[in-house]
């Protein structure tokens, strides 16, 4: 792949800071002409480097004003735990992000509830019904203090 | 909190499904003129229902291999305020997300990394050195999927 030089780097980082910027104030930002800057634009998109746009919506504007992050170990002495357990987590409607990892934890769901009646009732219900789980830690957001996708580019 | 209508909840679903589209193309959708959807999409920002357009990028092919989520707590709690902790954290351009939680951790942390070996560096020279902070659990995220908040 193309190596990116310091323009290309600049650009994505003033579009990592507003991607609503117009052609002709992000050329100027970039200290570059508005064509080359939207041919480089242009490419990185090409290239799968600027894969899109994302907009966040705010959940609690939604009315969802509980948000848990629930930490899971699973018991992998079946075979199929993570497959099974993921494929289920997945029909849940209020887990909105799932991950894997290694380390302690195994997977994380992130879940959004109207309130903590609400949030309960879907832990009881949805969550502990998921299979294969053999311990689940909560952590409840308080605050987001900071929330950007933003690489250290 | 703003009142969603129908046609708002249609705008943020397609939002929501592909955020490069243009007032236009979302109108069309949702049976709006351009015009009329782009002050609706306006309005939705100015209530904070949605935060403006953001960039996607190809973290991989911009060479960053790594995530790692972090549990940390705060070992001196009362003595170190959540003010400083906070700000240090939040000023180190390899961490994407702070969160204050309640639970095992006081903190969640999203850092993004080049290599394990780049990881390693932000945790001891940054993270490790943040005031106040104690213990620090890491998970290397190795799979991540998002979905759609239903509406």
């Amino acid at each position: 792949m193309r190596m990116l030089d310091d323009l290309d780097r600049r650009l994505l980082r003033l579009l990592q800071d507003d991607a609503s910027l117009g052609s002709t104030e992000l050329a100027a930002r970039a200290g570059a002409s508005a064509a080359s800057c939207w041919r480089r634009v242009e490419r990185m998109q090409r290239d799968g480097i600027i894969q899109g746009y994302h907009v966040a919506i705010d959940p609690k504007a939604l009315g969802l004003m509980v948000e848990v992050s629930l930490r899971v170990s699973l018991d992998k002495t079946h075979a199929n735990a993570f497959d099974e357990f993921i494929n289920e987590a997945r029909k849940i409607r209020h887990v909105n992000e799932i991950q894997t990892f290694l380390g302690r934890v195994d997977v994380r769901l992130n879940v959004l509830a109207r309130d903590m009646a609400h949030y309960q009732e879907i832990y009881r219900r949805q969550i502990l019904a998921l299979p294969h789980i053999a311990d689940i830690e909560a952590l409840m957001l308080v605050a987001n203090v900071k929330n950007s996708e933003a690489l250290p580019l | 909190m703003i009142d969603l209508d129908d046609t708002d909840r249609a705008i943020l679903r397609a939002l929501q499904n592909d955020g490069g589209q243009s007032a236009a193309a979302v109108g069309k959708k949702v049976g709006l003129s351009q015009p009329a959807c782009w002050r609706r999409i306006k309005a939705l920002q100015t209530a904070g229902v949605i935060r403006p357009r953001a960039v996607v990028l190809n973290k991989e092919s911009l060479g960053f291999g790594v995530s790692v989520f972090l549990g940390i707590k705060l070992a001196t709690k009362g003595r170190v305020s959540l003010e400083d902790f906070e700000r240090a954290v939040t000023a180190i351009p390899e961490v994407q997300v702070v969160q204050h939680v309640l639970g095992l951790y006081d903190y969640r942390l999203r850092v993004v990394a080049r290599d394990l070996a780049d990881f390693e560096r932000v945790l001891r020279r940054r993270i490790m050195t943040l005031p106040g902070v104690g213990d620090v659990e890491a998970n290397v995220v190795l799979s991540e999927e998002r979905r759609d908040i239903s509406l």
